[in-house]
């Protein structure tokens, strides 16, 4: 399918809701290895819209990060396999392309921010070396001295304070919450129209975490970049994101809007997340505890994946996987007793 | 970092004190070089003075003061075999013989051993990673001297492609060198192989390939230069156990190196060449050392630069 | 820290055995033919072991070794001279009552080749357990307590390592000739180093874990860390090392061997019986054929062991190789 763009939504920062810059469609990747087979990603479907921030918020081990690798096409090679489904960037199927052009797309149209700041950027090169790369990459002829001014200008726009001289520092002599705002700054090089950001701010200080969000926000409204933020903690969702999608063994089990989701989750899973949080404004005795463990991906349960720990399952969440319930135009749950209100507890 | 050189300045020179000093008193406290000098009909006093004349009727401590204010001076003695020659001057003419064997297999070493551990860690487990696994494996485990005679035997005797020994023409280094460059190559592949996966496997290298960078500059630039420090190490050790002459190679190939002369100068017992030689090898070990470490140092900015960190 | 062993391990674990995993495969029902391994159970560990150097290490070094006298009705040392230079049994002129020929002595060389072994497992255990008790105490040491300790057995190891072993070998063998004790002092003395130095890292590593930690806290005295936490931390580093070292002893050992240096002539160690070899090449090449190759292939199985061993006690940390 040819990419059919009519107007160039790269510098419009307003969000187009009716036309999602990315398309995932039951996209399944599964890990073969010696202890079995691994189905990480196992239908995964979502949409993302220009200018918007969408969440994936899950535990350890749910697929979250093997997600964003299939997005990119970087999954572990051999023993990791994108076995079925589509990724449509602005129309276009990144899975069938050959690699050659998915490279040529990587860092320019779709770029990705990884978790540990403090492994991300090479220790034997300085920052300038990096990121006057990374603003060399997809243009063969652009001047030592031009790539320098660009990078400067990207450390500007992510607040990194004297960016010259930062281009002579190496990895090594700059904080966490430094390197991170780099790291970002090399993925906006070309102002990607998806940017995935893989735990951005789990390695940071809770207070560097706040003002990283921030970042990620502005660049957001200032270019119209589509962000997917993957995070295990529906705090950092509440402050940064439009949508969210939670994600247990391998599936998205709910999706639809922050303010939707935090007020009228419908699904337990997404109920035991938002109630395990630590608040303050509500007094709490004990901090709440989803029991059991998530399955292993290797070997899943038939029906709901949630049922072992579910406290209201009833028998046909363990014989069939839940048909997705439509709560309202654009808020969806994967959960047999979704449209029950309230739920009475098994 | 000029601290970190001049502290390992201090140590290589205390290393160097204190081989010498087990050299000197392995050698006298085995025997005394009068049995050596001394013709076996010599009578007493003509004996005692010889022992004057070179000084052996001193105490053992003055004898190695005397010995190491004369070695800072180049002087390391006559060589006792060699009468008419300073034991500096026999080493010094054959050691271009052996450098020039080193050498030769220490290029070998690099231009095989290099390559082919780069190359089997980008192509883990393809045919070419099990060849040089296989190739590494029994350069660490066949024994030189055994090696060298088989070759000998298939290539030199049996086809007659290069001599049998000793330095004719240019072809006669050709296996010597090989044999010597086994063992290296068989270190340096697995060496660069290991380094290569750690670093091919960072979180900085996935990076490099989200930035879009083509496959071969992630691996050339992103993951070798890292992944080129850890082996730097051993390549010195290898480099200067290549130069300083491996005598067993030498011994088998008749190849008049530095390496043949200690196993002459050992076996006739002559002493201050024995000791000149022990010093000067352990002063290139010790010289290859600091080089390295502070090539290490300089490579790696984390070491070169310190740890100040800029929030 | 050892790290509990749980199936499966990370995504991203770079396994390089690929499962019969179909492609484009239906996403419902269980997992596609997907062997089911048992917990490392016995059966697996039975599967996974390397038989084949196993065997070899104990056939051609460890039997043999032990056990000489009664694998061979010939003495090695003294052979019959009616039978000198018989070439091996399958050529023309051989006999099967020498399967391997004999030398110039009549001595047959299979008996030599076996004793030899007795020799090499001698010689290396020796020089071993002396090299690696003096040199993980001294290691143990230095991790642990660090200042000054630490500095003087870094620089006693740096020394060490920079003695012209060959060269010594030569000079004391030359005064006082060749003997066991000799050879066995003289690798000893090469060897420390290397245990010194890992047990040191090693150590180094475990002293700034929790338990240690914990342990200083609770009062307990440094004997009492480093008997309970460190050593047995350290024990499978050992392990691994000292199978790779015994390669390392037997190569050093018969190439003193060769040069005059180690063993003593007439003892058939095998460095010793391919000098002896050496200048029959051209007429007898069984002579020096058969010693080194035995050399070779038990070393090389020691290799391989001791690889395999650093993977299986350690999988996490050393799955490149």
């Amino acid at each position: 399918m040819a990419s059919t763009r009519t107007h160039d939504t790269r510098h419009d920062p307003r969000p187009s809701p009716d036309r999602p810059v990315l398309e995932v469609l039951d996209l399944h990747t599964y890990l073969f290895t010696r202890w079995g087979t691994t189905r990480a990603v196992d239908g995964v479907s979502f949409q993302l819209h220009a200018g918007e921030m969408l969440g994936i918020v899950g535990e350890s081990g749910c697929g979250k990060s093997m997600l964003a690798l299939s997005l990119v096409r970087l999954t572990p090679e051999p023993a990791a396999r994108i076995l079925g489904g589509q990724v449509l960037l602005e129309g276009t199927d990144l899975l069938s392309l050959p690699e050659s052009r998915m490279r040529k797309l990587r860092g320019r149209e779709i770029s990705m921010i990884l978790q540990d700041p403090h492994q991300s950027l090479n220790p034997v090169f300085s920052i300038g070396n990096q990121m006057e790369e990374a603003a060399r990459v997809h243009e063969r002829d652009v001047s030592r001295p031009e790539a320098r001014r660009r990078a400067v200008e990207l450390l500007k726009t992510v607040h990194v304070p004297a960016p010259e001289r930062r281009l002579a520092s190496y990895p090594h002599e700059l904080s966490g919450g430094m390197k991170q705002r780099v790291v970002g700054a090399m993925a906006m090089t070309y102002r990607p129209k998806v940017l995935i950001a893989d735990e951005p701010t789990t390695a940071l200080d809770v207070t560097i975490q706040a003002q990283y969000l921030k970042l990620l926000r502005e660049l957001k409204e200032q270019t119209g970049v589509a962000i997917i933020l993957i995070t295990h903690d529906f705090g950092v969702i509440a402050e940064a994101c439009d949508r969210v999608a939670v994600m247990y063994a391998g599936r998205i089990v709910e999706q639809g809007p922050v303010r939707d989701i935090f007020d009228r989750p419908r699904h337990p899973y997404t109920r035991a997340l938002l109630a395990s949080r630590p608040r303050r404004d509500v007094a709490m005795e004990r901090l709440a505890v989803i029991e059991g463990q998530p399955p292993s991906l290797t070997d899943l349960p038939l029906g709901c994946r949630f049922a072992p720990r579910c406290p209201y399952a009833v028998d046909r969440c363990r014989e069939q996987y839940p048909d997705p319930y439509q709560v309202s135009p654009a808020h969806t749950a994967w959960c047999w007793r979704s449209e029950e209100q309230p739920w009475a507890p098994r | 970092m000029a601290r970190y050189i001049v502290i390992n300045v201090i140590r290589g020179i205390l290393t160097l004190i204190a081989v010498s000093i087990i050299v000197f008193a392995l050698a006298r406290l085995t025997g005394n070089p009068l049995d050596v000098l001394a013709p076996v009909d010599m009578g007493p006093e003509d004996q005692a003075a010889l022992a004057a004349k070179w000084g052996l009727d001193e105490p053992l401590a003055q004898q190695y003061l005397t010995f190491l204010g004369n070695a800072l001076h180049g002087d390391f003695g006559p060589s006792f075999k060699f009468p008419d020659e300073t034991a500096g001057s026999v080493i010094a003419e054959r050691l271009p013989v052996s450098l020039q064997l080193g050498f030769v297999a220490l290029v070998l070493t690099v231009l095989v051993g290099v390559p082919l551990g780069i190359l089997s860690a980008v192509r883990r487990n393809s045919w070419l990673d099990r060849t040089a696994k296989g190739i590494a494996l029994f350069g660490q485990s066949v024994p030189e001297f055994w090696l060298a005679i088989m070759l000998i035997w298939v290539f030199a005797v049996n086809l007659g492609w290069v001599p049998t020994s000793g330095q004719a023409g240019w072809t006669s280094i050709l296996l010597p060198s090989l044999v010597m460059a086994t063992f290296g190559i068989a270190a340096l592949l697995r060496l660069f192989r290991s380094s290569m996966l750690d670093t091919l496997g960072t979180e900085y290298v996935k990076l490099a390939r989200l930035k879009g960078l083509p496959k071969r500059q992630v691996i050339w630039k992103h993951a070798l230069k890292p992944g080129a420090i850890p082996p730097l190490t051993f390549f010195g050790r290898i480099a200067v156990r290549l130069l300083t002459g491996a005598t067993v190679v030498e011994i088998v190939f008749s190849w008049p190196g530095v390496g043949l002369l200690a196993f002459e100068a050992a076996n006739a017992r002559d002493f201050p060449v024995v000791q000149a030689l022990a010093l000067f090898t352990s002063a290139a070990i010790v010289v290859m050392n600091l080089v390295v470490d502070v090539l290490y140092a300089y490579l790696d900015p984390r070491v070169r630069l310190g740890q100040r960190v800029v929030s | 820290m050892r790290r509990p062993r749980t199936a499966p391990p990370p995504p991203d674990a770079g396994l390089s055995e690929l499962d019969a995993g179909s492609s484009r495969d239906a996403p419902a029902g269980p997992a596609a033919r997907a062997p089911r391994w048992p917990r490392p159970g016995l059966r697996r560990l039975v599967r996974r072991w390397p038989w084949l150097p196993i065997l070899i290490i104990l056939f051609v070094l460890v039997i043999p070794a032990l056990f000489a006298p009664l694998l061979s009705p010939y003495d090695p040392l003294r052979g019959t001279l009616a039978d000198r230079l018989l070439p091996p049994a399958w050529l023309d002129g051989g006999t099967w009552s020498h399967p391997l020929g004999t030398d110039k002595q009549g001595r047959d060389i299979l008996t030599r080749v076996i004793y030899g072994a007795r020799i090499s497992l001698i010689v290396s255990s020796a020089a071993i357990l002396i090299g690696a008790v003096l040199g993980s105490t001294l290691g143990l040491l230095a991790g642990y307590f660090g200042g000054a300790v630490d500095r003087v057995v870094s620089w006693l190891v740096d020394t060490f390592m920079s003695l012209p072993i060959v060269l010594l070998a030569l000079v004391v063998v030359a005064v006082i000739g060749p003997s066991f004790v000799t050879i066995i002092t003289i690798i000893s003395v090469t060897i420390w180093s290397s245990f010194a130095r890992q047990v040191r890292g090693e150590t180094l590593s475990v002293r700034e874990s929790d338990y240690v930690a914990r342990s200083r806290v609770a009062g307990a005295s440094a004997a009492r860390i480093l008997l309970r936490h460190v050593l047995p931390n350290v024990t499978n580093t050992l392990i691994v090392l000292a199978t790779l070292q015994v390669g390392v002893v037997i190569l050093e050992e018969s190439s003193l061997s060769f040069i005059g240096a180690g063993i003593p002539r007439p003892q058939p160690s095998w460095g010793v019986m391919v000098a002896e070899g050496r200048d029959q090449i051209t007429t007898a090449w069984w002579l020096t054929f058969f010693p080194g190759l035995a050399i070779l292939v038990v070393v090389l199985s020691l290799n391989l062991l001791g690889d395999w061993l650093r993977d299986f006690l350690d999988p996490k940390l050393r799955q490149q190789e």
